[in-house]
């Protein structure tokens, strides 16, 4: 069979569509997979959409604090049906641009489901089209990006049922505005809907069953977060494992097991955020070898089966659309001849909710725990011109320095736009800088970054306006 | 066009060598056939010619630079019709005009290397990181393979030198930075060949690395520290008379103390009557030392290495006998650790047992002086108008004048004389 391709790619959320325009763009005639929308849960169902109903929620909560800026409005009120409506449309937007993309790069579309099969020089990827039937593609190489679900556990009814039990997929397009609501896992998923739930006005409880809230974060910002969000009416309930989820006639009852003691939780909604499991049907049967169900890849995304390569969630942790995109990017080029290895290059972490969080490196405990001898810098935004000005006072930039070598290994953010702050330090570690290099660079005032300067600062004992 | 110049393999095995010299500098203008170069391997040097004609555009590889890979690119030629690179023209005089200040400024604690420049003006490509751990680990970043975008020197890099072969590495740190810096290219050694040897006439044995150690601490020393020797006669009959009644009264003690401990000891007592000759020349200032650790030079298969006796003023004969056996026997058997053979304060060598008359060390840095023992024989000596016999041995010391100047030498061993000659001195 004559290879119509030299790169399929399997699935077309951020890391697919990203590898099939990398790998165009190094004249590799290109196809992609997609068996739902373009995008993929990204665009459609994940990062996007998210945003847009989180803009909602905190101009809404803005608006019961503008007697700060010397402002009133008569009523305030929402039209929850709107939200959703605008959220949509939003994701619909930008799905139609990658459809644009892929014409623009000249990438065939197939739409259905792709299943590979043996083959030679790479696996054949047979789908079954949409439109109905079966088209069979062999190409000289496949990049599996076929992404990542909702985890769902089955034992303690933690499973979908589109009413009153919620993965992320219900809870961005519901019916009406819950009243209540549990959400289960407070990693970025569960608090960004809860941060948006609760500014609406829903009664929220978060359950974590590691012992603080956002448990990849550094200490010093769970617990600031934590704060935070109980000021704005969440509640928690940390290092409680929850033994079941039952449907009531009002809603759910999620029974919690916390330090010995039993505890049922009502609401109207349970939202579960446990994680993610990676779509990988069939990949055992192919003989690519697999780690707690992800695909093992070396440092050029190859997998075991020649001409198989794998990208983003299905690849492994972390289960973020850059970090996806990135591994795109390092897979066609490998393709291409490069042969660069994909060092990893710090991958930033953002949790939209509000306030924000961000994050990139090490956390402090996370560096001593590897043995780094570590000097950390922290600067509140109560004492930073801009922020006051903003009313945005919440929060503090943290930073962690190797104390041997002066180089920036993690940064820790929380506070209003800290995800669009977060990209210094980022290119700041991936460009390997010194505390000398970031206490010399000029930060423009009055600005919130300047927070960045005086924790970078801080960490050498020179910080200025405290 | 610019020509590139690769690293020449001098034989079919050659891996990689050392870029010994250059015989031109940038700008020069060469011809086929002249030298440019001189590389050196572990076993040869050898000239490199030029093959094109051309201007010297960039020297990329310091004279100097050891382990520099076969086919590695260390120059660039300006081709025929085309104008040098106008760079190392402009930055010519800026260099020139900094000269005059050089080190003037005392180092900052958190060293800030200045981005590393190469001959012909052009920056080295090394993230701030990367140029941080290459200074701390002494690696030349121009010797280093960035693998970063556009060849930029990373962390990575750094990191995979330094755990690696010694490639590029710069002299070892050994020497204490106390010792002005000697980092100048190495002699050129012209080959046997060229000297009339024939090939085949003779066995090679490769350097090792003590043997590369000795001439390179040796050679720098001699050519760069300013030395003089003083010798001095001392009659040692009552020495050996105390040391044989010490042996036999203590003999069942297991203690059996050899002229060259008494040496030791004396040498220490002296040093601390005499401070100024316990001392190190740096150019901060004198280091004056607290105590006198006394350098022994001992000789093992392959050379010599030189165990410490600490604090050797505190210490009796017996414990400074003791320790100078258990010292030799480990270095015999190369199992010494660094701290017991790296940085005394003064140096004593003695090849009396070998019939030595007298002799004068090389001053082992970065001590202030060495002391040179001869053998104990007996000769005429004249007393009171009288020729009388006695055992005399005859010690020479070899002063770094940095440091130690003839007067503080002569009263070093005006010092150590009495505490030879009388023995018993030695108690108080």
């Amino acid at each position: 069979m004559s290879t119509e391709f030299d790169v399929v790619v399997i699935g077309a959320g951020p890391g697919g569509y990203v590898a099939a325009i990398r790998a165009s763009q190094l004249g590799l005639k290109t196809a992609i997979v997609e068996r739902e929308n373009l995008g993929g849960i990204c665009l459609n169902w994940g990062c996007i959409p998210t945003k847009a109903l989180l803009k909602s929620g905190e101009v809404y909560e803005q608006l019961s604090h503008l007697g700060g800026y010397g402002l009133s409005v008569e009523k305030a009120s929402f039209d929850f049906g709107k939200i959703i409506e605008r959220s949509r449309g939003v994701a619909k937007n930008m799905s139609g641009g990658i459809a644009f993309l892929m014409k623009k790069h000249k990438i065939e579309v197939i739409e259905g489901e792709a299943k590979l099969e043996k083959g030679a020089p790479a696996p054949k990827v047979v789908v079954a089209l949409k439109a109905g039937g079966s088209r069979t593609v062999q190409a000289k190489n496949v990049i599996l990006a076929s992404g990542a679900r909702a985890r769902e556990i089955p034992a303690i009814g933690a499973v979908s049922d589109g009413d009153k039990i919620w993965t992320y997929r219900d809870a961005l397009a519901p019916k009406s505005m819950p009243k209540s609501l549990v959400v289960i896992g407070s990693g970025a998923i569960g608090i960004e809907f809860a941060s948006f739930y609760r500014a609406l006005g829903a009664e929220v409880t978060v359950v974590e069953a590691i012992d603080r809230i956002m448990p990849v974060e550094d200490e010093e910002v769970s617990k600031a977060a934590q704060k935070a969000f109980e000021k704005r009416g969440i509640k928690f309930r940390v290092g409680a494992k929850v033994s079941k989820i039952e449907k009531t006639k009002d809603g759910v009852a999620v029974t919690v097991e916390a330090g010995g003691k039993i505890e049922q939780l009502t609401a109207e909604k349970c939202i579960v955020a446990v994680g993610i499991a990676p779509n990988n049907d069939g990949l055992e049967a192919l003989g690519v070898s697999l780690d707690r169900g992800h695909v093992v890849t070396d440092k050029h995304c190859r997998t075991n089966v020649p001409g198989l390569y794998a990208i983003g969630d299905i690849a492994g942790a972390p289960w973020l659309a850059h970090k996806a995109s990135h591994e795109g990017i390092h897979a066609a080029e490998a393709i291409a001849g490069y042969k660069t290895p994909n060092v990893h290059s710090p991958i930033p972490g953002c949790t939209y909710a509000n306030p924000q969080v961000a994050s990139v490196g090490y956390t402090e405990a996370g560096a001593k725990a590897a043995g780094i001898e570590v000097k950390a810098g922290r600067f509140p935004f109560r004492v930073n011109g801009k922020a006051v000005a903003a009313g945005e006072t919440e929060g503090f930039v943290k930073t962690v320095f190797d104390a041997k070598t002066g180089a920036l290994i993690g940064a820790h953010m929380i506070g209003h736009e800290v995800t669009e702050m977060i990209q210094g330090f980022v290119t700041a570690i991936t460009l390997e800088a010194t505390e000398e290099d970031l206490h010399g660079v000029v930060y423009a005032h009055p600005t919130m970054s300047e927070a960045m300067h005086e924790a970078a600062l801080d960490a050498y004992g020179r910080v200025l306006h405290i | 066009m610019s020509i590139d110049i690769l690293m020449p393999a001098l034989s079919p095995t050659m891996e990689e060598g050392t870029l010994a010299k250059w015989h031109v500098k940038v700008g020069d203008t060469v011809k086929a056939g002249d030298v440019i170069a001189e590389i050196e391997t572990d076993k040869a040097t050898m000239e490199v010619e030029a093959v094109d004609e051309g201007v010297v555009e960039a020297i990329l590889v310091e004279a100097g630079t050891e382990n520099v890979k076969v086919n590695a690119l260390i120059a660039k030629l300006t081709g025929e019709g085309d104008s040098p690179a106008p760079a190392p023209k402009v930055e010519a005089p800026k260099a020139a005009a900094a000269a005059p200040v050089p080190a003037a400024a005392p180092a900052p604690a958190v060293p800030a290397p200045a981005a590393p420049v190469a001959a012909d003006g052009s920056r080295v490509l090394a993230s701030p990181l990367a140029r941080r751990l290459a200074s701390a680990a002494g690696l030349d970043l121009k010797a280093l393979k960035g693998t970063g975008p556009h060849g930029r020197v990373v962390k990575s890099d750094v990191e995979a030198a330094k755990s690696g072969a010694p490639a590029a590495k710069a002299a070892p740190a050994s020497a204490p930075a106390a010792v002005a810096p000697t980092a100048a290219a190495p002699r050129q050694i012209q080959s046997l060949e060229q000297m009339g040897i024939p090939a085949g006439s003779y066995d090679l044995v490769p350097l090792d690395g003590m043997r590369k150690t000795i001439a390179r601490r040796m050679t720098e020393s001699f050519r760069d520290v300013p030395h003089f020797p003083l010798t001095i006669d001392l009659e040692i009959d009552a020495l050996l008379a105390a040391r044989a009644k010490i042996n036999s009264l203590l003999e069942k003690q297991g203690v059996k103390v050899s002229v060259n401990d008494i040496v030791i000891k004396a040498a220490a007592v002296a040093l601390k009557q005499v401070p100024e000759a316990n001392a190190s020349y740096t150019p901060e200032g004198i280091a004056m030392h607290h105590h006198a650790d006394i350098a022994v030079a001992v000789a093992v298969d392959g050379g010599l290495i030189t165990p410490i006796i600490r604090k050797a003023e505190t210490k009796g004969l017996a414990q400074i006998s003791a320790e100078m056996k258990d010292l030799a026997q480990r270095a015999k058997d190369k199992k010494l650790k660094p701290e017991e053979f790296q940085g005394g304060t003064f140096s004593i060598s003695n090849l009396g047992m070998f019939g030595i008359k007298s002799f004068a060390s090389i001053i082992n840095e970065p001590q202030g002086a060495i002391m040179s023992v001869g053998a104990g024989e007996q000769r005429p000596v004249v007393k009171n108008g009288e020729i009388k016999v006695a055992t005399v041995m005859t010690v020479t010391l070899t002063c770094d004048h940095r440091v130690v100047d003839g007067s503080v030498g002569a009263k070093f061993l005006a010092a150590f004389k009495p505490l030879i000659e009388e023995p018993l001195t030695l108690i108080v």
